[in-house]
This record gives C-alpha cells, structure tokens and sequence, in this order.
C-alpha cells in the first residue's frame, strides 16, 4: 500500500500519528511496520519515524523512499522532500513551512495543520489535524474505520482524549483547500 | 489471541516473562532501555523482580546467583554493556549454567554509537569471554521472532545446560511490529538435579563452580561440555532459504540485514538476476552444512552485514572456498538500503567468473 515518512520536531506527536496509521494498517489486516529515529535528535530537535503498511511481509523497515512524506517542520522538509517516490505525496505543515513544492513528478498537499489546531483549541493536536487530512487525500483507510481505530487507541481511563481526538481529526478531514 | 503492536524489546520482556521467567537484572543502555523498563512495569505485577544493577557486571554476576539455584533468568544490555558482561558469560559457561543474554547490538568499537549494528557477530559466536566456550545465538529477524525465539532460547539453555544469547540490534530492539505471543509449545525438559536451592539434609549438597586446579580434570570437564555442543549442532541448526533452488547469487544474511537483502533479491529476480538468501537463525550452531550443500549448485555466496565483514569467513569456512564469497555491508550505526544491496547484486552478476 505505502511507505511513509513523517517528520518534524520532538514533541509534535510524529511518532503518536506515525503508530495510528500502523495501527489502523495491522487491524485491516495488512503486513506493518513503525521504525522511530531514537536518536539524540529527539529532545527537541528534528524527529521522524518510518511507517510501512503492505500487502507483502516489510523488507527494510527503515523508508528512504517514501511514498507519503509529512513534514511538520521545515529542515525535515527541505532534507527529504526529494527522497519522495515518482508519483507520491507530500503533505505539508503550511503554518510553519513557508516553501511551495518546485516538484512536479510529485503531489504536495499543504493543510495549516497547527495553526487550524491552536484555533479550535486543540493545541498540540496538530498531528491528528494532519492524520484527517493525510485520510481524506490518500483514501489509505475509510474514513469510519479509522475514526474506530483512533478511539480505540486512547487509554480507557482517558476517554476524554478519545473526544478531542475525534474532533481535531474532523478539522482536517474537512479541511477544505 | 489477537497480535499487539509491541517493540521489539518490550516483545523478549514479555516472552521471558511468558516463559516462566521472573527475575531480570540489567543496566540502562540505549537502544535496549525499553526491555529493562517493560520489565520493571511488569515484574512486580507478575510475581517476579526486575532489579537495576550497579553495573552490568553485577547484573550479569546475579543472573549467575540466580540461575545457580535452578531459577530463569535474563539480562538484556546493547554492544559496550555486553562486554562488560563477558566476564560474568564465561563465568556461567564454566559452571554450566543456562540463562538467556540479549544483545541489542549498537554501532561500535567502544562507546561507539547508538545506532543499529551487527558489528557484534564475533563476539557473539567466537568469544563470547574467555576460554573454550559457546553460546547459543539466535538472530530474530523481526518482532515476532524477538518473542517466539526467547521462549526457545530458555529451552535450549535449560536442555543444554548453557547460556543462549538473543542477537538483535537497534533497529529490531526499536521498531513495532505486531506480534503474536500463541502458545508456544514449551520442551520437554530435564530437572534440574543440579541447582543448589536447599538439600534439606536429603541429598548431597550440590556445588556449582567453575575453578578446576587439576589441568586433567578441567580438560575432561571441558571435554564433556564439548560433547554437548556437538548435540547443539547437531539438534539445533535452524535457517530460512528463499529463492534458493535455482539461484546463481546466493545472499547469506541474519536479523534485520537478511529482510533488506530479500526485498533486494526480489528486485534483483525482477530484472533478470537469480538470487536468492539463505537467512541464518542459529548463528552458533552455525548452519555450516547447509551453506557447504548450496555451494556445489550456487555461483558466489554474499554475506550481507552491518559490520566490516565477520560472518563472511564462516560462510567461507563453511563452504570450503568452493565458489567466491565477498562481503557487502555498511557499518557504524547504518542501515544497509536495498537500493545498495540490489546494486551489488547486480554488479556481481554482470561480472565474468574465472
């Protein structure tokens, strides 16, 4: 189906969005794969995560060329960008990457992800703004069933999270651009 | 049971603790942490203990304490902390003691890097500490296999009456899969007659040591031991082939390399090259014979490896030089790309023999 690369900053739930599409993937049945950089890189500086979801058992689980790009920050976008496949997508953070795509070879989708996420409230929700829109573009999951899967992935002890998840998903599900 | 997404190194913690284990000892080490943190989570809840050493030394010195009195244990650590262990290993090697070790290989010599790495193979299989010894090493080549293949390295060490390593790296001890802990069918085993765990004024007391000042009795004992490895080889050897049947370029690969390397052969059959992988489970025992059989219908062997070159002069030994074996890897912390690694294939495909 996909290999996809997110990326941006520690702390702007890369790996938390990274595990939701994985999840969603291994629950449909499909062969998967989460890959974190665990590097020093993760206190505060460039973090990203490789994410393979395949009808096929995964070879590398390390993605180099990705089919989906998302990049939540700037340096993660200029550093991988042309890495993306022929043909693929890259989804970008509009409120903090000011560059327009110069490729053609390749779709770029551009979603304000945290400023939509600061105005409705949702600070630091960013990722799952991005997570609705990545669905709605790519069609990789329905729609309902990943809103399923996402509920489920909070802590039955926090159902509270559970409802701004939902919600920060809608805002980019129905984001219009 | 349904399959979880789990890490790889929260996978061996909750296989041990599946298999009955219920005492870890260990030391923090990046990129291993997660095992020592799952097991300090899920310990005390499960009837065990998870106990942070002063150091690896101690930690392994305890598995040594506690395994001597018939108990499963495990210590987990990456590259720099493991041969701090060595001496402990070999301590337990010569008592005949079984307890499972795990490696979360990183990037070395030295403090190295915390990246993911093979460069540990020697040490594993070769030396492992000092004297004549082994271990048995298994390579997982994916989450599932952390789990299913620690509940067989308690197996095997009970069996054997020695120490089994699981040989992972940073790479595998880190990425989730989803995992599946089924039944696994636990051996048959023997009891354990020798652990000193309380004689109760019933039976002779029980000593387990590894000091024999009497060179013709540490040479018999030694001996002795030997014959059990032999049983190892024997019994134990377990490998993957793919592809192999017909293949000209036959790529020989453990653990994470050996998944790269079978996307690596796909694209390599899809343009034209047969190739194909033996992936080694076992790396002691070594699946020498299996290699040597290969080698009288194959071209060339490739060891791919994330180091400079170390299980390629097994693979040469094995096969007796019969046909060329060249090494292919990247070291360091880097992951080898199947891009590379289709490359190198193809380029020793285009190349004349002779």
């Amino acid at each position: 189906m996909a290999s996809i690369l997110l990326a941006g900053f520690g702390g702007q739930g890369i790996l938390f969005a990274g595990k939701q599409l994985v999840s969603a993937g291994m629950n449909a049945g499909k062969e998967v794969s989460w890959l974190p950089s665990y590097g020093p890189e993760m206190r505060g500086g460039t973090c990203n995560c490789s994410v393979n979801i395949e009808d096929d058992p995964v070879g590398s689980p390390l993605v180099t060329e990705p089919d989906i790009l998302v990049a939540f920050n700037k340096p993660s976008y200029e550093k991988f960008y042309k890495s993306v496949k022929k043909g693929g997508r890259v989804f970008i953070d509009s409120s903090l990457i000011d560059s327009k795509c110069e490729r053609t070879d390749i779709t770029a989708e551009y979603i304000p992800a945290t400023s939509l996420a600061d105005i409705s409230g949702f600070a630091k929700l960013a990722n799952v703004v991005m997570l609705g829109y990545i669905i709605k573009k790519t069609g990789l999951f329905t729609k309902d069933y990943f809103v399923s899967c996402l509920k489920a992935s909070a802590p039955k002890s926090k159902p509270e999270l559970a409802e701004l998840n939902l919600k920060a998903f809608e805002i980019g599900y129905s984001y219009d651009d | 049971m349904s399959k979880m997404l789990m890490k790889g190194n929260e996978a061996i913690a909750e296989a041990a603790i599946r298999a009955g284990c219920k005492l870890f000892f260990g030391y923090p080490i990046t990129p291993q942490t997660e095992l020592s943190e799952y097991m300090a989570k899920q310990m005390p809840k499960r009837g065990g203990l998870c106990l942070q050493a002063e150091s690896e030394i101690a930690a392994i010195n305890m598995v040594l304490g506690a395994t001597a009195s018939g108990a499963r244990a495990i210590t987990s650590s990456s590259s720099p902390g493991i041969s701090l262990k060595s001496e402990g290993i070999s301590y337990i090697a010569g008592s005949d003691l079984p307890c499972v070790i795990v490696n979360v290989q990183r990037g070395g010599p030295g403090l190295g890097g915390i990246q993911p790495a093979q460069s540990d193979y020697n040490q594993a299989t070769k030396a492992p500490g000092h004297g004549d010894l082994h271990l048995i090493v298994l390579a997982p080549a994916s989450v599932q296999e952390m789990a299913s293949l620690t509940g067989l390295a308690f197996d095997l060490a009970d069996q054997y009456r020695m120490p089994a390593m699981i040989l992972a790296d940073g790479a595998l001890g880190q990425m989730m899969e989803p995992v599946d802990f089924e039944e696994r069918t636990p051996r048959e085993l023997p009891e354990k007659t020798w652990a000193c765990c309380g004689h109760g004024n019933k039976r002779e007391h029980n000593i387990i040591n590894s000091l024999y000042i009497q060179p013709n009795v540490l040479e018999d004992i030694v001996k002795e031991r030997f014959k059990r490895y032999e049983e190892v080889e024997k019994n134990e050897v377990m490998y993957e082939e793919y592809m192999c049947d017909d293949a000209d370029i036959v790529i020989v690969a453990y653990g994470i390399t050996a998944r790269i390397a079978k996307s690596a052969v796909k694209e390599a059959r899809a343009m034209g090259v047969k190739a194909g992988l033996f992936r080694c489970i076992t790396l002691y025992p070594f699946p020498a014979k299996e290699l040597e059989k290969l080698s009288h219908k194959v071209k060339r062997f490739v060891s791919v490896e994330m180091n400079m070159g170390q299980m390629v002069n097994d693979v040469k030994v094995a096969t007796d030089c019969r046909v060329p074996v060249t090494h292919c890897g990247r070291t360091g912390g880097v992951i080898p790309t199947v891009k590379e690694i289709t490359e190198e294939i193809m380029r020793l495909s285009a190349k004349k023999e002779g």
